[in-house]
């Protein structure tokens, strides 16, 4: 049987594709880039509703990590182009899974370093501490002029996939679409493994995993790492898109806009953060045309989701969750 | 007689002036139950706390099957089979019956770190598991978020996870509370089985059942164990009966 979640998540992954292929159609290219970005940030949100979502780690420092796989998309892509070799020799690369693959490992190194120290608290401590490692890498960005500093890196040529003109919108999309349902995908796997149980169940009640025998650190830090490696891949496809990357895309307003991604979706489901990410780009477009003051609406809406309507998008579309 | 499963030995533990365990010595032996009574506020938590770990005492030991236990953390005191129900019913909230239960099995079969089978399907968790809640009589209940199990049938889950976790010993903290009479006739019947597995150091307010099920009790007052004996020593103690059961008979 399929449930109504599974339609409603059908549903939407359906409408971001056609909406993508429609404005092809169309000859719309901006409305292609639109779904392009709804695409990217939320991968980059479903990277930290694993941490978030089904962990509970209210991670507010997960731009670094975006921002780790932006730079690492904009360095290997910058040498590859200029043809200089970087530090210890290494020669760049604008081969987009090979990309990924430095992005994601890049993540996973700062998300064990940040994870250790900041797992071991918790709440409002967690959130600082999160907060303050994300900003001690966002001004370590801004005062490095070989990358740029504070004025950004431009990626000139979008990097490559494999059989696939990245130049052409619709194929960009369609490689960020991929990767954001096989994020999904991950995401889905991981929950309802072994593991995804020891954690749901560290979140719910650590002591009680604790008792049962379930050690609940190196559980947490897995899933912190996970999430940061599935997050530094959105960033580099966020670099690409843009065909820039700056200190931004680590700063703590980023990190604040992925939180606010997962709780507009709904928190801790599956397709929670592309709904949140639809909807927040939609509200950014529509909104933004009509005024600058576009926040203080999309403000307005958070609050009328926290207090009315805790499950966001899909609370609302697909009705509570049911856990078996 | 058999070396002790649990040997607790000069215990000690200060919050501040205050000695909550005032040099407490005191075993568990294969195949009884051991009662632990004493007033509110006597230290019978802070000792139950300090014997699976969450709290650390200042001196002395504790030994579980002949290894020297008092610096592990409350996870690894578990996967050595020291299984603990609590005051406060505190399972996952938002899971089955079922699934509170296979977390237990998982704990045990020490695998939480597989990332691709389903465990819904994995009968190497959903087995042992069922068997463990028709134990405790609570298969017809098995698919119910524990939210919706009434209190008393969320102490039985209590015990088909402790049950699920193999435990060599089993610390029961209170298991009666809230339960009704026909419950706690059932309950007491039950571990009076149980016993039989692995030896029980209970925690019980509840004195019928405390009489009916102990081989041994231990006093403890002001963080001393003042008294330790059979029903029938405790019962004439006269030390025991000023301090404690005084009030009662």
């Amino acid at each position: 049987m399929i449930s109504r979640e599974w339609t409603v998540n059908a549903a939407l992954a359906l409408a971001l594709l056609a909406a993508a292929i429609a404005a092809e159609a169309a000859g719309q290219v901006f409305y292609i880039t639109l779904a392009t970005r709804i695409a990217i940030l939320g991968l980059a949100a479903t990277g930290l509703n694993l941490a978030l979502g089904l962990g509970g780690l209210v991670s507010f420092g997960h731009a670094v990590f975006f921002g780790i796989g932006g730079y690492a998309a904009g360095i290997l892509g910058s040498h590859a182009f200029s043809g200089d070799p970087m530090i210890f020799g290494l020669e760049g690369s604008n081969s987009m899974p090979l990309i990924w693959l430095v992005a994601a490992l890049a993540a996973a190194v700062a998300g064990v370093v940040i994870g250790v120290i900041s797992i071991r608290t918790s709440g409002v401590y967690f959130i600082m501490i999160t907060l303050a490692f994300a900003q001690m890498l966002y001004y370590f960005a801004i005062s490095w002029p070989a990358y740029g500093g504070e004025d950004g890196l431009s990626i000139f040529v979008r990097n490559a996939f494999p059989g696939m003109n990245t130049m052409k919108p619709l194929s960009f999309f369609l490689i960020s679409f991929g990767a954001l349902m096989a994020g999904i995908a991950i995401l889905a796997v991981l929950r309802g493994s072994r593991f995804g149980s020891a954690l749901d169940v560290v979140r719910q009640n650590e002591v009680r995993a604790a008792a049962v025998g379930i050690n609940p650190f190196p559980v947490k830090l897995t899933a912190f790492v996970l999430s940061a490696m599935i997050t530094a891949v959105a960033g580099a496809l966020y670099a690409d898109l843009n065909r820039f990357v700056s200190p931004s895309m680590m700063s703590w307003h980023m990190s604040g806009e992925l939180i606010v991604l997962i709780i507009l979706g709904g928190t801790g489901r599956l397709f929670g953060p592309m709904a949140g990410a639809a909807l927040f780009v939609l509200i950014e477009h529509n909104l933004g045309e009509l005024t600058e003051r576009w926040q203080f609406f999309l403000g307005l809406i958070l609050l009328v989701t926290v207090l009315f309507a805790r499950g966001g998008v899909l609370g609302f579309l697909a009705g509570k969750v049911r856990h078996g | 007689m058999a070396e002790p499963v649990l040997q607790i030995s000069n215990l000690v533990k200060s919050f501040g002036a205050l000695r909550a365990t005032d040099d407490v010595t005191i075993d568990l032996h294969p195949g009884e139950i051991h009662a632990l009574i004493g007033p509110n506020g006597a230290g019978k938590s802070t000792l139950i706390h300090q014997i699976c770990g969450t709290h650390a005492p200042n001196s002395g030991t504790i030994r579980f099957m002949g290894e020297d236990i008092t610096h592990l953390g409350v996870a690894a005191r578990a996967r050595k089979g020291l299984g603990r129900t609590f005051q406060i019913s505190s399972i996952a909230p938002e899971f089955s019956a079922l699934r509170n239960v296979m977390l237990a099995v998982q704990a045990r079969q020490g695998s939480s770190f597989r990332f691709f089978r389903p465990v819904r399907s994995d009968a190497s968790l959903t087995g042992p598991a069922m068997t463990a809640l028709e134990r405790v009589g609570l298969a017809g209940r098995a698919s119910l978020p524990v939210a919706e199990l009434s209190h008393g049938e969320r102490r039985q889950l209590e015990i088909a996870i402790a049950l699920a976790l193999g435990s060599r010993a089993f610390l029961l903290d209170e298991p009666m509370a809230g339960m009704g009479p026909e419950g706690s006739r059932a309950l007491t019947s039950f571990l009076a089985d149980l016993k039989q597995e692995a030896p029980i150091l209970l925690v019980e307010h509840d004195m019928d059942a405390v009489f009916a099920l102990a081989d041994r009790i231990s006093v403890l007052v002001y963080g001393k164990i003042i008294a330790t004996g059979t029903v029938e020593e405790i019962r004439r103690d006269p030390a025991v009966r000023t301090a404690y059961l005084g009030d009662h008979d």
